[in-house]
């Protein structure tokens, strides 16, 4: 049987677990994107825009560049006891035009990736307690190609 | 011709780079006495402190201006305090160089300390939920060496940097820094022993990634006329410029301690100089000089492979060169364009505020013919590049 904590998301809005996708915001003025989304201003210095509008953003990518995280680590990430490598891939979004963070699915090694490798989007645990288990978005290779 | 906006550099101080432990205000007031005494003149003398702020010794740290002020003793100067992340000291500078260059004051004193902790930069402490600082580290775990990492990968990818390639400017700035009394490390090291080295962040290894250090720097900077009536003849050195600019949108690399770069939809990133590039143009159009004249640079090599990256960025060579210019030997001593004679940030670990300000005295000392064991024969042209968290830019050219 699998365990009976609560999922629940490690930071709020900042992605939905499903189906799984990034909320950005989009400038209603102008249209830039931001990843967080974006309530103040717009980053565009040509653009007085004020108004901003959620969205998901696009769910695959290819890698701008990856690697991974051999030391534990400081707070206020929370590690797994023992310590458990992963990898961190910065991935280009086509439609956005940006490039977005993101840790690796669990099991990733740097082994699995390229400059260019495609992704898409996952929902993985990022750490647990007693009665949660915390979510958070991940980026996994796209096995067997092609878009979606 | 152009108003000659130029600053004395009168004096330099250094306190020794290390693990000390001790209050970061003693490394300020060391280097700030040393700066005097190589200027020749008294505290009394100067008429505004820069101080460039350190947020890791609370309060005091976060005044620094009135904190060295206070330890030299109150004289009712003016003072200012600079946070900028790494490019505090820059802004430090550039606070005391336009005090002078208004005239408002003939003498200035910008001093950089710093104590720190071990191990990798955390974020400061508190939950903080709105901070990007701390959100990376707990919803990524990504470090400092995290995004040092991805632009090494990149390099690898684009221009065929090797992991030989990034072991060999640490090799060379470990030889670099053997002869400097203020480095932190002064033992030469070989490419297998930097290859052997564990992994921290792949592809960068322990050997490759700066250390975080204890160390203060210090600048007596005045007006040009305020240094030739104190007797400056033909060796003076001096500020010809200093660049603290932003980013332009859209920034589209990624840059810490973001999630994400800016989106290039509504304006086109249209294959200008990215963000680092932009930081040295700006100093050598305000300096009316260019990389071709640059006899000696000092650049923030956070990394081995970012030193790589800074070739590039300050026009020692074209985009994908920077390789060739390092297996040919020009970036070492000896060799065409030396880049951080003085050791780097290899050789000295990371001193936040006091860095910037420590790449200044390592020029001046180059320019003046005083870099002991290190010399860069007939320099008379310096550049400095550096970068702040969050968009402050950082370089400072000096001519003799």
């Amino acid at each position: 049987m699998p365990p009976t904590k609560s999922r629940v998301p490690a930071v709020d809005g900042w992605f939905r677990p499903e189906p799984p996708a990034l909320l950005g915001s989009r400038c209603t003025s102008c249209g830039t994107y931001a990843f967080p989304r974006e309530a103040m201003f717009c980053r565009n210095p040509s653009c007085a825009g004020t108004e901003f509008e959620e969205v998901p953003l696009s769910t695959r990518g290819r890698i701008w560049s990856y690697t991974d995280a051999c030391y534990q680590p400081p707070a206020p990430y929370v590690a797994a006891d023992p310590y458990q490598p992963f990898c961190i891939a910065a991935v280009e979004l086509d439609a956005e035009k940006m490039v977005v963070m993101g840790q690796m699915a669990t099991g990733v090694t740097v082994g699995d990736l390229g400059v260019g490798t495609e992704v898409e989007l996952v929902v993985d645990t990022l750490y647990e307690d007693d009665d949660h288990e915390y979510l958070v978005w991940k980026w996994q290779p796209v096995h067997g190609g092609g878009d979606a | 011709m152009p108003e000659d906006r130029r600053v004395a550099v009168l004096g330099v101080g250094m306190h020794p780079w290390g693990k000390w432990g001790r209050n970061f205000v003693e490394y300020g007031l060391a280097a700030a006495r040393d700066a005097l005494a190589d200027a020749g003149l008294s505290w009394g003398d100067i008429g505004f402190v820069s101080g460039a702020d350190t947020i890791r010794n609370g309060y005091p740290g976060f005044v620094a201006g009135a904190t060295f002020a206070q330890a030299l003793g109150w004289t009712g100067c003016r003072v200012a305090s600079s946070y900028a992340a790494c490019a505090s000291g820059a802004t430090a500078i550039n606070a005391a160089r336009a005090q002078i260059l208004a005239g408002l004051c003939d003498v200035a004193l910008v001093v950089g300390a710093d104590t720190t902790p071990k191990g990798f930069f955390a974020p400061v402490g508190g939950d903080r939920k709105d901070d990007p600082d701390w959100l990376r580290f707990h919803l990524l775990g990504a470090t400092n060496p995290t995004y040092f990492a991805l632009y090494a990968r990149r390099r690898m990818e684009l221009h065929g940097a090797t992991e030989e390639d990034f072991a060999a400017v640490k090799v060379k700035n470990a030889r670099h820094g053997l002869a400097n009394p203020y480095a932190r490390y002064r033992k030469e090291v070989t490419a297998e022993e930097v290859l052997a080295s564990p992994m921290v962040a792949d592809p960068l290894r322990l050997l490759e990634i700066c250390a975080t250090s204890d160390g203060g720097a210090a600048l007596v900077l005045s007006s040009m006329d305020f240094a030739r009536r104190h007797g400056a003849g033909d060796g003076l050195v001096s500020v010809a410029a200093v660049s603290t600019v932003t980013p332009r949108f859209p920034q589209t690399v990624i840059e810490m301690p973001n999630f994400a770069t800016d989106s290039a939809v509504a304006v086109a990133d249209v294959g200008g100089p990215g963000f680092k590039r932009s930081i040295a143009l700006a100093a050598y159009e305000e300096a009316g000089v260019g990389p071709e004249d640059v006899d000696v640079a000092e650049v923030y090599d956070l990394s081995s492979a970012l030193e790589l990256d800074w070739y590039e960025d300050i026009g020692l060579c074209k985009e994908g060169e920077a390789e060739k210019l390092l297996r040919d030997g020009d970036t070492a001593l000896g060799g065409r364009v030396p880049v951080n004679a003085s050791g780097g940030l290899s050789s000295f670990g990371e001193a936040i505020p006091a860095q910037a300000i420590a790449q200044v005295c390592e020029l001046t000392w180059q320019l003046r013919g005083q870099a002991e064991g290190r010399q860069v024969e007939r320099a008379r042209v310096g550049v400095t590049a550096n970068q702040g968290l969050f968009g402050h830019g950082s370089s400072v050219v000096l001519t003799r």
